[in-house]
């Protein structure tokens, strides 16, 4: 067999035999605490700058942000992105509880449907789960509410996200992933799939030259809801 | 296996420098990648710290590399995936071709991979009727031109847009003749057309792994372009190829090292798309693959542990060591004559095909050490082409001029009275010889070294003439 071949010849190398039981422990032990190494020092901020940070990462790395005082103005900003996009006022959306309660009616010029995303689809609105400042990354989660193919097949992909929601650094997330999130298969927490995603997808194949939108989508943008008092901008 | 052209380094490098498109393609692309990453660095404080942490995480790990496989292997299966554990290459590319045909599966997608290379795996699959479709931009273009990655990381770094230019127009022949790409966009553009309707078709999705999480039985893939999530998201089956070396205990172990990966790569804080598969898809998911495989390849490297190439197992990838290197930036990455290019392919060419087949690969370096300065993972990596040239001597495999030479030095050099009466002879000569210039652009018995290459001569005496003064004048 392979698997005993390789890990024989893994154990002839390291003059050992299989662990014995204690040390086994203590490695168990590191994987149950799974501790944090060394965190940037650039993230370790207040929250109102925090979420600054967040904000000028994104577009540093040629994501938008616009900014929404409450969840009430979600529809609006996306459909002021739409038209100043010169895009049609179409979108799938995912089927998430939260972005299903927003008042889309008020703005019915917008079409829309909850599901997965096809091929032909331009435009995509997918559910922010977290977000790291560090970076000016999203944290997407795959999910029923939360499908994969939304990052990935639209032109456009816009991302609401709760202000609340944006963490530091990536171990901070990670956290909120393991203290939220129950698999239904492993009983852990790791979903099948998360993507963490920095600005639009690009390639710097042809002469080492950046262009955006390689396979993924060309624009993104981040519809972001202040929904936590203690991360607005000091007046 | 790739067919291996590393015997013949000399004549590879020879026809690479004169080669003016290499040439040409080496000079734009070179200095954007040092700069980049100087950037970068120079952005996080706490680099050099994080190098640190790296290189312990990853000692760690290799110091119990059974148990965190095993780990991973279980936790892999309890997501509902299958671990595929693979002695050699061809034990990969049969499990590989096995799943495919489970799938009946008539063509693949595949995202970048460079242990897919190594394997071989586009030819087996194409002999067996599946069809590999590569989908990273630059993997593309080679694939259309039955080439080689000439770069771990930029597969095409040896093209111009002439070229790209040339190759669209002759391999996508249902797309007007007179199309005009104005800009690399377009180029860009058209792969992006092309692509989606193989993205779609595929029946089974096939990517590498830069990491691979023994926490949670997850794969992770790094990416700018988005091609590897579509790869591994579309199609029905997802394979992940890894070598053994790829794992690290936790979430947090794999955090850290992605700090240093995108930075020392490309010079970008972080890479657009991390991605951690776990599985295949739950219950209630509307897309992802049903099935999850991971197929689990050692290749030698098991071999290279406890062995004074084990450090070599720390390697992530990135590819600053052949950015930085001036034998890389003169001769580009085919001229290494496999897989692995530059100070690192250097280094894991000779453990993995073997040193009497790449051994002249460790003796293409100039020593300066900036491959060891800029690896995240502080390899060190001129050390380890010492080693391998000492096992070159070891082995007869030395040249025997470069053996008799060698020799004559070592007697000479055990006789102090003779070594510096010649040395103080040769300095003399030399001086001579320059009649005032500051190096020699020929030598007599030794046109074949000075050919491309100037000798610098001694400035001062000898080493021990000028020591012997400094003593004096204490």
């Amino acid at each position: 067999m392979s698997k005993d071949a390789i890990l024989g010849a893994i154990r002839r190398g390291l003059k050992r035999g299989p662990l014995p039981a204690d040390q086994r422990a203590m490695l168990e032990g590191r994987l149950a605490t799974h501790p944090r190494h060394l965190i940037p020092q650039r993230s370790r901020l207040p929250r109102p700058e925090q979420v600054t940070l967040f904000v000028k990462n994104v577009e540093k790395e040629f994501g938008t942000v616009a900014r929404v005082a409450s969840a009430a103005e979600v529809p609006g900003a996306v459909a002021d992105y739409l038209a100043q996009q010169n895009l049609a006022p179409r979108f799938v959306l995912a089927p998430n509880d939260e972005l299903a309660a927003l008042p889309w009616a008020e703005k019915p010029l917008l079409e829309f449907e909850a599901r997965r995303a096809q091929p032909t689809d331009t435009v995509s609105v997918q559910h922010g789960f977290a977000a790291i400042a560090e970076t000016g990354t999203l944290m997407l989660p795959s999910d029923p509410q939360r499908p994969t193919t939304l990052n990935l097949l639209a032109e456009t992909e816009i991302v609401v996200l709760r202000a609340s929601r944006i963490v530091g650094a990536y171990e901070e997330a990670w956290d909120r992933l393991r203290a939220e999130r129950t698999d239904p298969v492993t009983g852990g927490f790791m979903p099948r799939n998360v993507m963490l995603v920095t600005g639009p997808s690009r390639s710097a194949d042809i002469e080492q030259t950046l262009e955006l939108g390689a396979h993924g989508p060309r624009r993104l943008h981040i519809v972001l809801v202040d929904d936590d008092p203690a991360a607005l901008p000091e007046a | 296996m790739v067919q291996i052209t590393s015997p013949a380094f000399k004549q590879n490098a020879a026809r690479a420098l004169a080669d003016a498109g290499l040439q040409k393609a080496l000079g734009k692309a070179k200095g954007a990648f040092l700069q980049r990453r100087a950037e970068a660095v120079a952005r996080l404080p706490e680099f050099e710290q994080l190098r640190d942490i790296g290189r312990d995480i990853k000692n760690h790990t290799l110091a119990n590399l059974d148990f965190y496989l095993e780990t991973f292997a279980a936790n892999v299966e309890r997501a509902g995936g299958k671990v595929h554990w693979c002695s050699t290459a061809e034990d990969a590319r049969a499990a590989v071709l096995e799943i495919c045909r489970q799938a009946g599966a008539r063509t693949v997608t595949k995202g970048k991979s460079m242990i897919s290379e190594e394997i071989a795996l586009n030819d087996h699959l194409e002999k067996n009727g599946v069809t590999p479709v590569e989908t990273d931009l630059g993997e593309y273009i080679i694939q259309l031109r039955k080439e080689h990655p000439s770069h771990i990381i930029a597969p095409a770094f040896h093209l111009n847009r002439e070229d790209w230019e040339a190759d669209f127009r002759r391999m996508h022949t249902d797309l007007p003749a007179d199309r005009v790409f104005n800009e690399r966009r377009d180029i860009l553009a058209e792969a992006r057309t092309k692509l989606r309707e193989r993205f779609i078709a595929a029946d089974v999705g096939i990517t590498g792994a830069n990491f691979l999480i023994a926490e949670t039985g997850s794969s992770v893939i790094v990416t700018n372009e988005g091609n590897g999530d579509l790869t591994q998201t579309l199609p029905r089956v997802h394979i992940a190829l890894a070598s053994i070396e790829k794992v690290v205990p936790t979430l947090e172990d794999a955090t850290s090292l992605l700090r240093l990966l995108a930075r020392s790569a490309t010079g970008q804080d972080f890479s657009v798309y991390t991605t951690f598969s776990t599985g295949g898809r739950r219950p209630g998911d509307l897309d992802g693959p049903e099935e999850y495989h991971v197929v689990l390849i050692d290749n030698g490297r098991s071999n290279m542990i406890g062995s004074e190439f084990q450090e070599m197992l720390r390697c992530i990838r990135c590819a600053a060591c052949m950015n930085h290197c001036p034998v890389y930036g003169a001769t580009g990455g085919h001229a290494y004559g496999w897989v692995y290019p530059g100070p690192m392919g250097s280094v894991l060419t000779p453990a993995l095909v073997g040193v009497d087949k790449a051994g002249l690969l460790p003796n293409a370096s100039t020593f300066c050490g900036k491959c060891e300065s800029v690896c995240p993972m502080k390899i060190p990596l001129p050390n380890m082409m010492r080693h391998w040239r000492e096992r070159e001597f070891e082995r007869h495999l030395t040249p025997a001029t470069v053996r008799s030479n060698l020799a004559l030095w070592a007697w000479v050099a055990q006789r102090p009275g003779l070594y510096r009466f010649a040395t103080k002879m040769a300095v003399g000569t030399l001086r001579l010889l320059a009649q005032g210039k500051g190096a020699l652009r020929s030598m007599p018995f030794a046109g074949g070294w000075t050919q491309g290459r100037d000798l610098p001569v001694p400035e001062g005496g000898t080493f021990m003439d000028r020591y012997a003064k400094m003593q004096r004048g204490r």
